[in-house]
């Protein structure tokens, strides 16, 4: 997922590239805030595991292999700011020091891998923490539901990057639907990864799970697993609750949004000609008013889930946690 | 992403890309890429200029082509998606060698072959020609903030150290017998991911303790410094004049 | 360099955890002496070590270097005077290169320029480093990292030395060449060390700790030839040393 350059035009390059730098300098500062003099040495050595756990290969079928990505479970681990602080550094070292991802890439690099899924993944973790049981079997389960749907929002913010900024005449429809059926299946190994390693430091150093410390000892002795089973179904009752509000809406939208379209103009072949270089749906990326439409819709629905997820994630980690909570604070 | 990251590109040669301060390579590489992502597809002639100079600036540098061609599997991905566009992507199509393709299609094929090509080759020049301690300090002269370039620093240097502990897991359980191929036999990985975590912060701690008994009070001392002199910038802003001027000509007349 | 002279009176302290690792412990290292500080694992060496220079705070107790008193004052100038080398050089040796290493304690004490690179050259050429300046500690044998991590010591111009186990994980020739190393240096030492022998040839003096507390305090050669309290405290001397184990 290290885009080259020029893979998206450069609108798009600059930004997600300003989204992406301003997102990296709040996680600076908070990190900052919450560390001090820890901050540089932890930080640099948690992007180094999340650099190597991102280079080892786990088994997915037959032999083939797949990577960690690592965004959500750097959050769950560390904190929302330091995860997203830490994954981007990853991210923009290799792209000019391992030369993996173009640097003028780096924008929607980073945003994609760092920033959606660190903070997007901590808003998920909470909102899964707060339906599942307050123990270390709740947390691991939790982990590994948002490391899931994480990807997801990755692959989704991908797409809508797509739809700004394609270079190829490939529909956003395609993209989005290629990217996140391809997604919703590695999703699970980053998920499974993801809560099993949370497991493994729960049992050994609970302080260092962020996303745990409001467990007290007893909570944390509890590690009944949460049983592989529920977690596949309740992963796979998400995703396809995400779709179906998405494809709902695309049913649904044509008609209202194709009436938006006609009084603006959308249609007319003026219209056409106005989606040239620089309109918002360069017009590669769409074809036709039903696609159009449908894309419009896609994309925003998409797209108020990503920035909720990213919102509310930010959100959580900025205000100040609260201790006499049962469920999960901050 | 894929293994094999931590072997870094350095290779040691005695030339005057070498020698250049890295502040400078950083500046210039930044220049060239920019300059080639936003040049239009259809200027084919300038993606030729490109090409040209990164091929003098890699013989300067006195790195063999076979290298660069190696290190530039990294983009096979995307030069094999850039490869099926011209096959799935919609548009007015055209003939070619018997088969339908779309003529927007085969235009972007070449947008993202060419501009992912000409920016990891440059990618590959800079780091092939500056070590890291180099470029994380020509990035602080640039003025990156020196926290980030420290972050960076110490990722760095304890990227190997870490990945050999992995290795280490790795190696004792295949020794057990451990030879996972399918998704849910993963459990012992993700079992030594976790410590390998745990073991990386408690260290993380040590080397907190490290820096304090130096003196260490929360902001990185300046440790070196000789600065990239007038000159030698002049130079490199003369080299990059062409690459500049390329990109306004193919902007502006395409 | 100067010599200081070390005490430690009284000191106790419990880990968050419950654990009491250090029980009453005093003891005091003359100006110049070299000094080891024997025992078994989980006497308590380290956490002294780590409350030399003030990483961890004692509840109860005094630790004094010369005329000053460790407090939440002085905590720097303490750093400055004195200089902990780690038992693993990897978590000393935290810059990109050697080089940057030495000169990050003195560029925390406000050296720069000319200054600065003259007291990284100095320290390094101490312990006959000075090839290793640009190069990446990574790549580094075991050796030149623990040379390396003493030099980055040595380059705060210490009165004080405090090693943890500085000759853990070096084959003989690295040890051989640490041993000469650290006999040229002219501060006051305090060697944390389970290698017997290198305690019989550096210090004059030893004591064993256990359980947080000091339990002998005499001549290296007396407290070694010893077998019975050093069988007690969990140490023994390696196989060939006769009996009665005589001093350098």
């Amino acid at each position: 997922m290290h885009a080259p350059d020029g893979f998206l035009n450069a609108g798009t390059a600059v930004a997600t590239g300003a989204i992406s730098a301003g997102a990296v300098g709040l996680a600076l500062r908070q990190a900052h805030r919450e560390l001090k003099d820890k901050q540089i040495p932890l930080a640099g050595i948690a992007a180094a595991f999340v650099f190597a756990a991102q280079m080892f290969n786990f088994p997915v079928a037959a032999g083939t292999t797949g990577h960690l990505l690592g965004g959500a479970l750097a959050a769950v681990l560390l904190g929302p700011h330091m995860g997203a602080l830490v994954v981007a550094i990853v991210v923009v070292v290799q792209a000019f020091i391992f030369a993996d991802g173009g640097i003028t890439a780096l924008g929607y690099n980073v945003l994609n891998m760092a920033v959606i899924p660190a903070y997007g993944g901590y808003a998920l973790f909470s909102w899964f923490r707060r339906i599942l049981p307050a123990s270390s079997g709740g947390v691991v389960a939790a982990t590994g539901l948002a490391a899931w749907v994480s990807v997801l929002l990755s692959a989704m913010g991908f797409s809508i990057e797509w739809l700004f900024g394609a270079t190829a005449p490939v529909s956003f429809t395609d993209v989005f639907t290629a990217m996140t059926a391809v997604h919703l299946l590695i999703g699970i190994g980053e998920g499974l990864i993801s809560g099993t390693t949370v497991g493994a430091v729960l049992a050994s150093r609970p302080d260092l799970v962020f996303g745990a410390r409001d467990l007290d000892r007893a909570r944390l002795a509890d590690r009944t697993p949460a049983r592989s089973r529920v977690f596949v179904i309740a992963g796979l009752v998400t995703a396809l609750f995400v779709a179906g509000i998405i494809s709902q809406f695309a049913v649904d939208a044509p008609d209202g949004l194709q009436r938006i379209a006609e009084e603006t103009g959308f249609t007319s072949s003026e219209g056409q000609d106005r989606l040239r270089d620089g309109s918002i749906f360069a017009d590669y990326a769409t074809v036709g008013i039903e696609n159009e439409a449908v894309s419009l819709a896609i994309a925003g629905v998409a797209g108020t889930l990503i920035v909720a997820a990213v919102g509310w994630g930010l959100f959580l980690a900025v205000r100040p946690p609260r201790r006499d909570d049962d469920a999960v604070a901050a | 992403m894929g293994a094999g990251h931590a072997h870094a590109l350095y290779v040691h040669e005695h030339s005057i890309v070498h020698r250049l301060p890295a502040e400078v390579k950083l500046a210039a590489v930044f220049v060239f890429v920019v300059a080639v992502a936003i040049t239009p597809r259809e200027a084919i002639w300038a993606f030729a200029v490109y090409a040209g100079i990164l091929l003098v600036a890699l013989k300067t540098a006195r790195l063999r082509l076979s290298f660069v061609a190696l290190r530039l599997i990294a983009i096979l991905p995307f030069v094999a998606f850039a490869a099926l566009i011209p096959f799935i992507a919609s548009g007015e199509t055209t003939e070619l060698l018997g088969i339908r393709m779309s003529v927007d299609g085969l235009w972007a094929s070449w947008n993202i072959l060419a501009k992912a090509t000409l920016g990891a080759s440059a990618s590959i020049l800079l780091t092939a020609t500056t070590e890291v301690p180099d470029i994380l300090e020509g990035m602080a002269a640039l003025r990156v903030p020196i926290v980030l370039t420290s972050i960076a620093g110490f990722m760095i240097r304890y990227l190997e150290i870490i990945v050999e502990e992995l290795g280490r897991m790795r190696t004792a359980m295949t020794a057990r017998g451990y030879r996972p191929r399918w998704l849910w036999q993963l459990r012992p990985i993700a079992t030594a991911a976790g410590a390998a975590f745990v073991r990386s912060y408690e260290r993380g701690e040590r080397i907190h303790g490290a820096m304090l008994a130096r003196g260490y009070t929360g902001v990185m001392p300046r440790v070196a410094g000789r600065r990239a002199s007038a000159w030698v910038w002049l130079v490199a802003g003369l080299v990059l004049l062409p690459v500049v001027a390329v990109a306004v000509t193919a902007l502006v007349a395409t | 360099m100067s010599r200081l002279a070390l005490d430690i009176i009284d000191l106790h302290f419990t880990y968050p955890d419950g654990r009491k690792a250090l029980d009453g412990v005093t003891l005091s290292v003359r100006p110049g002496e070299r000094l080891a500080l024997l025992g078994p694992n989980g006497a308590g060496k380290t956490t002294l070590a780590l409350h030399v220079n003030g990483l961890l705070r004692a509840d109860r107790g005094a630790i004094r270097l010369g005329e000053m008193e460790l407090s939440d004052d002085n905590l720097l100038e303490i750093r400055r005077r004195v200089g902990l080398v780690f038992q693993d050089p990897d978590d000393q040796l935290f810059m990109p290169t050697v080089g940057e290493d030495v000169a990050f304690g003195p560029a925390n004490l406000g050296l720069e320029g000319d200054e600065l690179a003259r007291r990284v050259d100095d320290a390094l050429s101490a312990v006959d480093a000075s090839e290793l300046a640009a190069r990446v500690p990574h790549h580094l044998s075991g050796g030149e990292r623990r040379r390396a991590s003493l030099a980055t010591v040595l380059a705060m111009r210490p009165d004080l030395l405090v090693f943890d186990e500085p000759a853990a994980g070096l084959d003989p020739a690295g040890r051989r060449e640490l041993i000469e190393t650290l006999k040229t240096l002219e501060i006051t030492q305090l060697v944390i060390t389970h290698d017997l022998p290198l305690a019989l040839e550096l210090c004059p003096r030893s004591l064993i700790m256990d359980r947080g507390r000091i339990v002998t305090d005499g001549t290296t050669a007396e407290v070694l030839a010893d077998s019975e309290l050093l069988a007690k405290h969990r140490l023994e001397m390696p196989f060939g040393f006769g009996s009665r184990a005589s001093g350098p």
